[in-house]
């Protein structure tokens, strides 16, 4: 099965996979960000692969120089019982991956989490809107520059005046 | 609704009644809160829905009211300091919870657990899984409006806290699980516990049954109620109990097996319709087919160690600890620093009472996971809601909440 799907999106999509690795059994594929969509697609309608399952869409921080942000996919094939991820990077200023919620209606939430978590927009999302942090919150709280014990001022509690924090 | 108006006026006009149609220039629609300290929310979810009249046209749940934040903590400590966490997200089954973990991180750490610990894991996920499944039947037919079953239902759940008790040394949050293990060895006075415990439940659950499968008012407030199609359950990412209830037979102990469910008999229970009944049908059946597994583990259960003996994953022996000085080096950087896993990218998903727990981690090669990403089932599971919930009446909302089974401990992090 592994083959078979290195095979058929190096077929199709030679040029946008970065690279493909295996650990313990595991197959990632990195693919350029730009082709993600149809890359998804590719793999779901494709009779014979079918990954018509998406399970987790989730954000990484790596906190270096190039490709800081990585967001991860992880897809499940009903038919052949296989999984496989996908993992695009992203980079700051440009934040923007587009979404894949026209092709599983299952990643709309995983997005916005991903979004509110790192900071990541999603293009072409229906309802992109922080899902665990309160709406005026302006930080990305599993970046890695943001501390564990959270950054005093930032969530007003009743009877407090929000402050702002100058940022150094 | 305008649809809906034009069939009344459609259906009067058929029977020669003539009617003067007035629409309500105001418009029918509101708005209406639900939540999230609603105690039919099961937890913290809130709901805010459209009305028209007393039907549901549209949902929106939100999330976040019991976020702690788990990711950020598990990078903040050592794979093993993170256990306690695990507990406290679907605190209905936490022993699930602990395995599904350890699991992830001996992938990780390409330690496997000596076959006694996995058939000991086994046997006490079913009886999570079994606890876990009895509270939902219970709640949910309160929500339904049959108290007894309630009663009976906690009643049992009380014995597998009790027999976790005995085996754990605690009822709730248990911390069970070690890296490569278990914490300790199960007695002979808890196999006889369990022995007893699953002779007699089979007799107990029919109890339950009587009350519910035949009774008039429970049937008519669930059969096709909240329907979902095969179609849209699998798009919107639907897992466990639910996705079975609408015709897929996706279950990792048999899609994926592991610990030793490829040596174990059981089935599937898969029903087709896809609403509230059918998802009670498919729980119910579970409990059955857990109470064989166990039963298997029971007779099967091997001799041995329950921890597996790998000095730089695992922590030794305590008397070990005190004796020898290699012992006692591994024991201080396991506990300090937390291992040397290699540097790679694992995911890890067991089927748990609620769908797919899976947990993936991304490790740098130190002994703190630089990421660690918990894909729970509840939060996929919610996420469906609008869907079943769409075209219903008000009073259905409580009796679909309630059949998807949300756990928001686990929803929210």
């Amino acid at each position: 099965m592994k083959d078979k799907v290195i095979e058929k999106l190096n077929s199709s999509f030679k040029d946008d996979i970065v690279e493909i690795s295996e650990f313990r059994g595991e197959l990632t594929i990195v693919v350029k960000k730009e082709k993600i969509v149809d890359i998804c697609k590719f793999l779901k309608e494709d009779p014979e692969l079918s990954f018509d399952y998406l399970v987790d869409i989730c954000g990484v921080d790596y906190y270096r120089e190039k490709d800081r942000f990585a967001v991860v996919y992880n897809l499940w094939s009903l038919k052949n019982k296989f999984r496989l991820r996908l993992k695009v990077y992203v980079d700051e200023p440009d934040l923007v991956v587009p979404s894949v919620t026209s092709v599983w209606s299952a990643a709309n939430w995983h997005e916005r989490e991903t979004f509110d978590m790192f900071g990541i927009k999603f293009s072409g999302h229906p309802d992109l809107r922080r899902i665990y942090m309160p709406e005026d919150f302006e930080y990305y709280p599993l970046r890695k520059d943001f501390p564990l014990q959270g950054i005093p001022g930032s969530i007003p509690l009743p009877g407090q005046e929000k402050v702002k924090i100058q940022r150094s | 609704m305008e649809e809906r108006m034009d069939k009344i006026v459609e259906s009067l006009s058929r029977r020669n009644i003539e009617a003067e149609v007035r629409r309500d220039p105001l418009g029918t629609e509101m708005i209406l809160n639900v939540g999230p300290q609603h105690p039919a929310t099961h937890g913290v979810l809130r709901l805010v829905l459209k009305l028209d009249g007393e039907y549901i046209v549209d949902a929106v749940p939100e999330l976040g009211y019991l976020h702690r934040g788990k990711e950020k903590i598990a990078e903040n400590m050592t794979f093993l300091e993170f256990l306690p966490h695990t507990d406290r997200m679907d605190y209905l089954a936490p022993l699930s919870n602990n395995t599904a973990y350890m699991l992830a991180v001996e992938k990780l750490f390409g330690v496997e657990a000596p076959k006694r610990a996995q058939y000991i894991r086994v046997i006490l996920n079913e009886l999570s899984r079994i606890a876990s499944h009895l509270v939902w039947l219970g709640t949910f037919a309160m929500d339904v409006g049959a108290l007894t079953v309630f009663m009976w239902c906690f009643r049992e759940r009380e014995k597998i806290l009790s027999i976790l008790d005995l085996v754990t040394g605690v009822r709730f949050t248990t911390s069970y699980a070690r890296i490569g293990g278990v914490a300790q060895d199960i007695t002979d006075e808890a196999i006889h516990a369990i022995k007893e415990f699953i002779d007699n439940f089979p007799k107990e659950l029919e109890q339950c049954e009587k009350l519910l499968n035949k009774n008039r008012i429970f049937i008519e407030r669930t059969d096709g109620i909240g329907v979902i199609t095969k179609e849209q359950a699998i798009d919107i990412g639907l897992s466990g109990p639910n996705l079975r209830a609408v015709g897929v037979p996706r279950d990792l102990r048999k899609d994926e097996p592991y610990l030793v469910y490829g040596e174990l008999d059981f089935d599937i229970p898969v029903y087709e319709e896809g609403d509230c009944l059918a998802r009670y049908y498919v729980r119910l059946d579970e409990m059955k087919e857990s109470v064989k597994i166990v039963r298997q583990c029971i007779e099967k259960l091997p001799p041995g160690p329950v921890k597996a003996d790998e000095p730089k994953a695992t922590h030794p022996k305590k008397e070990k600890i005190y004796t020898k000085m290699e012992e006692l080096i591994h024991d201080f950087i396991l506990t300090n620093f937390g291992g040397t896993p290699p540097v790679g990218e694992v995911y890890h998903a067991v089927e748990n009472p609620k769908g797919e727990l899976g947990f993936y981690i991304v490790s740098d090669g130190t002994g703190y996971p630089w990421r660690l990403k918990v894909r729970s089932p509840s939060f996929t599971n919610i996420q469906a809601l609008p869907l079943m919930l769409k075209g219903h009446m008000i009073a259905d909302l409580v009796v679909i909440i309630g059949s998807i089974d949300p756990v928001m401990g686990e929803a929210d992090k």
